[in-house]
């Protein structure tokens, strides 16, 4: 806080100046340091208009430590003269003085004194005028009282030369009267106090203006992850559109309800062990429905129900390997399989979980990903009601070019007729993984800045709230 | 998808167009016929995004096409098939019939199979392209179709392996048997001397292209080979080809043998081959039977060139689609695709044939998908389906929802880490044996990071706090998903858990912060703090926490997870400084 006293007198001042007044000015009149006064003048800047003060530098001589003694105790060739007697000064007596030496040559120079060399004992040393003038003195004391304007430019060259003098720039303030100038400074409060509000104080009082220019406090908040609000949309759109969840907390399954039942052939690529993680323990599943399980085996090996079959040997033992889900669809088998196990009722089922692929890594895949799902069964849909909801769908998430990330299409007769569907139902499906949508939407690169424990917390806490359809 | 890369030129010369087309128009047509133009590109300029620039610096200029063929769709992986295609599909072109002839001096080439082949690899299939004229364009595309064809079809050489050879150089009758490696020997493709299949073995080792084949037939005691009457050696399937039969240039008389595991799609691949190339014959689309005479005796003439005949109604075409037209233009778009179809008078029946060509054509719905393209999939009127339904959550996603929303308000930062882990994470690194987690081990895994499915969410979120060291503390992390634990009681042996884990991390253990985290979740959950009925906890030992403290949590009565402060020697081992305690509980007791 700067010294009150110094702020009222520059204040008195500045009522009394015609123009203004000059910080340094005002600092030696007030005896105080220039800083003082700084002080005060950014105390009174930080209060409005009350003052303005313009920065200004200006250059100035001072004294150096030789000029100061100088001007106390005289010039070295002043004090050469003032010490020599009427009977002279043996040279090398004077040379052990300590402003001997100097001062010699320059007495000898301005032609003071003079140098005996026949007397015996050594040179001796007369002055050779009566009186001198110490005008080097009086030079210094001038620019000690300020008045170096007096002295004419060569004058200080010289002085600087001999290292008397030397020139400083100073940093000053032009203070002038601002726009709501007044002497008497009221006290600003910083903030409102429960007893301001209470007494009423707060009407008189008036307050330090906020910075609005810097950044708020960081919360100490929790915060959901990207990808996980990113589900919760798309959980929200199939609800909206009125399909139901189903349950996909299964991540292990076997390779008839992942591949078989959805009439994948035993010998397709996607179930190598370069493309499908295989489990060693639990390594097989033994429990399927019997019936159907030969149906599929029908329909893979000789067709059936319209279909030519792949014509190959369809083995029980590629069927009951276990795998982890390559695809939620195993899910939906097993929902479809449940349906055609009752009364058929059209249905709309949905699924966002994982799933896992044993691929080569790379910047957009990781060997675990979510897997978003759309399924309708129902009497007679056409590839017509196909793009109808699928269209519906990408509308929702804003950008009909997603449809791009995705696929679509219709479950074959030779998967849903196996499972005991009626004849006359289609089921149409579609799916898109969870993080290429989430990864194009929010401009990540690398899929490994969204999930995992390498994420960088940081894009979680800075993340933003999701809204897919803006 | 399977991708085809070719000159435009040459489809452009193929497809008899003397006016250029643009490659808009090009990239329309393919999306009208089903594909996509994924790439107008050059062999400089691929070459340039494989490697460099300096690397690029000679090759050609001339723009290639890439396109996107669907992976059943064999007729279309190489340009001679691309350009028929379009063609019929444009009505410039009616789809040529294949037909299967007699040798014209009376007997069939005959491929004789032993009963050896049956320990590695039973099946074969032959067929002869009579007076064929090759040019180095023609040759090119002969050889690329068949790698195209290895690569898929085949699954590199598993199931099926091509072999084509001079007929002129060679006379059969031919034999395909199986013997020992140590006897067979010849001078393979490519060689200048002798080698047996056992030398032949470790020679390939080294090859960048062969190496791959090898495993299909290294194990087993003998390994397949074709001799001619004369006791040349024709190939060893699936590894490599005799020098003495290599085709050229020159070649009038190709014969073709397919051996395979699977006889399906050795037909398949035969069918193939010939009904692409006999275009280059003196008798288009005409090609020479070959007998094969299998080990009982039987014979069987290929290749089958089979058109097959389905019978569907116009109606139903229409409504798969949902659309409108009439049987006669449902016919016509049938016929554009290559699928011959004719009405047959009875009511709206149409009869449709299937080419050779067509083998990816196993049921009607392949004709209504083939209709449908025809059609235009932009053209068809969009629908919503009409039943009325009523949208339900899965109760445990219900719970996840509700109970994620109120744990980030209470201050903790939801984090999404990996379902798969290493024994490690769950095993020694938290002072427990593997085989005391009841942890399901996957049999394949690329790296240790892929060992076995988590059986704690704990790993995870440690591993997420030793990346995020430079976060300022404390660290208030949760995650609420599922890990897999093995339980006979279930078809495939396993079962997930829903979890919620939390952990707190500063310069204090902040027991009472997790405790508090738990009261509040217990809050959330509606159980009160109760013995008995509501929940309580109690001490318990646990070596993933300090001696002392650590305590279980238990709901009416029933352990439903773990707090605490975490062991140094956890901490340490997950490469942390800080103290910290966890939370870890089980979330279904509360449905």
């Amino acid at each position: 806080m700067a010294d009150t006293g110094v702020v009222e007198a520059l204040l008195l001042g500045l009522e009394k100046a015609e123009d203004g007044v000059d910080s340094l000015e005002l600092s030696s009149s007030l005896g105080v340091e220039h800083q003082v006064v700084v002080g005060a003048v950014k105390s009174l800047q930080s209060v409005g208009e009350v003052i303005s003060a313009e920065q200004r530098s200006s250059k100035h001589w001072q004294l150096t430590e030789e000029g100061v003694e100088i001007s106390e105790l005289g010039s070295h060739e002043a004090r050469v003269f003032e010490c020599i007697p009427v009977e002279g000064l043996l040279q090398s007596e004077l040379m052990k003085l300590p402003f001997g030496k100097i001062g010699f040559t320059k007495a000898m120079s301005n032609k003071w004194i003079r140098v005996d060399k026949t007397s015996e004992g050594g040179p001796l040393i007369f002055r050779s005028v009566q009186t001198i003038v110490d005008q080097v003195r009086e030079k210094l004391l001038n620019v000690l009282n300020g008045k170096d304007a007096e002295l004419e430019e060569k004058e200080k060259s010289e002085l600087k030369k001999r290292r008397l003098l030397s020139e400083v720039t100073v940093k000053s303030y032009w203070i002038t009267k601002g726009s709501s100038f007044s002497t008497t400074i009221t006290k600003q409060e910083t903030e409102l106090t429960p007893e301001m509000i209470v007494s009423g104080n707060w009407k008189d009082n008036k307050f330090k203006p906020y910075n609005f220019e810097a950044m708020g406090v960081p919360l100490d908040c929790g915060h959901l992850h990207p990808l996980m609000k990113v589900r919760t949309q798309f959980r929200q759109i199939f609800l909206e559109m009125g399909f139901t969840e189903m349950p996909t907390n299964n991540f292990i399954e076997s390779s008839f309800w992942n591949f078989d039942s959805l009439f994948q052939p035993q010998q397709h690529p996607a179930r190598d062990q370069h493309d499908t993680f295989f489990l060693s323990d639990p390594a097989l599943t033994l429990d399927f429905p019997q019936d159907y399980l030969q149906r599929v085996k029908k329909v893979h090996t000789e067709g059936g129900f319209g279909s030519q079959g792949y014509k190959y040997e369809w083995k029980v033992e590629e069927a009951q390997k276990n795998i982890l889900r390559t695809h939620t669809t195993a899910v939906s088998a097993r929902m479809l399989y449940k349906l055609a196990q009752q009364k058929f009722t059209p249905v709309k089922y949905f699924s966002i979980d994982r799933v896992f692929r044993n691929e080569t890594l790379d910047a957009t895949h990781l060997a675990e990903f979510h897997q978003i799902e759309g399924v309708v069964a129902d009497y007679d849909l056409t590839l017509g009601d196909l793009m109808g909801v699928l269209h519906q769908f990408f509308t929702k998430l804003g950008l009909e070019k997603w449809v791009e990330v995705g696929n679509s299409g219709v479950f074959r007769p030779e998967m849903l007729l196996p499972m005991g569907l009626p004849e006359d139902v289609s089921v149409i499906a579609w799916g898109l993984s969870l993080e290429r949508p989430t990864m194009i939407k929010y401009g990540i690169n690398n899929i490994r800045e969204l999930v995992g424990h390498k994420v960088n917390l940081q894009m979680v806490y800075d993340g933003p709230i999701c809204r897919l359809d803006t | 998808y399977v991708w085809i890369l070719f000159e435009r030129d040459l489809y452009l010369i193929n497809s008899k167009y003397y006016k250029i087309m643009s490659d808009e128009e090009f990239d329309e047509l393919c999306f009208q016929f089903g594909l996509e133009l994924d790439e107008i590109t050059s062999e400089k300029e691929l070459i340039s995004k494989e490697q460099n620039d300096s690397k690029a610096a000679g090759a050609s200029d001339v723009i290639l096409y890439k396109i996107d063929v669907p992976a059943n769709r064999y007729d279309l992986l190489c340009l001679e098939g691309l350009v028929r295609g379009l063609q019929v599909f444009k009505n410039k072109l009616e789809a040529p019939r294949y037909v299967r002839v007699s040798p014209v001096s009376g007997q069939p080439q005959k491929l004789i199979i032993t009963k050896e082949t049956a320990a590695v690899r039973p099946y074969a299939v032959a067929a002869v392209l009579r007076d064929i004229t090759f040019t180095q364009e023609r040759y090119d595309s002969f050889i690329e179709l068949q790698e195209k064809l290895h690569q898929n079809i085949c699954r590199k050489r598993s199931i099926v392996a091509i072999g084509t050879h001079d007929l002129d150089t060679t006379s059969g009758p031919f034999t395909y048997t199986a013997k020992p490696p140590s006897e067979i020997c010849f001078q393979p493709l490519n060689q200048t001397k002798e080698f047996t299949a056992t030398e032949l073995m470790s020679l390939y080792r080294t090859d960048s292209h062969l190496k791959h084949y090898l495993h299909i037939i290294e194990d087993k005691p003998v390994y397949p080979v074709i001799y001619d009457s004369n006791g040349i050696v024709l190939s060893m399937p699936p590894i490599i080809n005799g020098d003495h039969t290599k085709i050229s240039l020159k070649t009038k008389n190709v014969f073709i043998e397919c051996t395979a595991t699977d006889l399906t799609k050795a037909k398949v691949v035969l069918d193939t081959l010939v009904t692409m190339f006999s275009q280059y014959c003196s008798q288009p689309f005409t090609v020479e039977e070959a007998e094969v005479v299998y080990p009982d005796g039987k014979t069987c003439l290929y290749p089958e060139l089979p058109y097959r005949k389905e019978k569907l109604s116009g109606e139903f075409v229409n409504r798969k689609i949902g659309i409108n037209e009439s049987t006669e233009t449902v016919a016509q778009l049938l016929t554009r695709m290559c699928l011959l179809s004719k009405l047959t008078g009875v009511g709206d029946q149409i009869e449709v044939e299937i080419p050779p060509t067509r083998s990816d054509i196993i049921h009607a719905c392949d004709i209504v998908e083939d209709a449908a393209i025809a059609y235009g999939f932009n053209n068809i009127t969009r629908t919503t389906p009409r039943s009325y339904t009523v949208a339900t959550q899965f109760p445990l996603n219900k719970l996840t929802e509700l109970l994620r929303q109120d744990v980030a308000a209470a201050g903790f930062t939801e984090v999404l880490t990996f379902a798969l882990c290493s024994k490690e994470d769950v095993g020694d690194k938290l002072g427990k044996k593997i085989s005391e987690t009841g942890a399901a081990h996957i049999s394949n895994p690329k790296t240790a990071e892929f060992q076995v499915a988590r059986t704690t969410l704990l790993p995870g979120l440690l591993k997420t706090i030793a990346a995020n060291k430079k976060m300022p503390l404390p660290l208030k992390l949760f995650e609420i998903s599922d890990v897999v634990l093995k339980d006979k009681s279930k078809d495939v042996g396993a079962r997930n858990s829903r979890r919620f884990c939390a952990v707190y991390y500063n310069k204090s253990p902040g027991f009472e912060v997790i405790h508090g985290l738990m009261d509040r979740t217990m809050q959330l959950l509606g159980v009160k703090p109760l013995r008995g009925e509501g929940y309580h906890i109690q001490a318990a030992e646990d070596s993933i926490f300090f001696p002392g403290r650590c305590a279980e949590i238990f709901v009416d009565g029933k352990s439903v997870g773990r707090l605490g402060v975490l062991h140094p020697n956890v901490v340490t081992r997950f490469e942390l400084t800080m103290p910290c305690s966890a939370l870890e509980m089980d979330i279904e007791p509360f449905l």
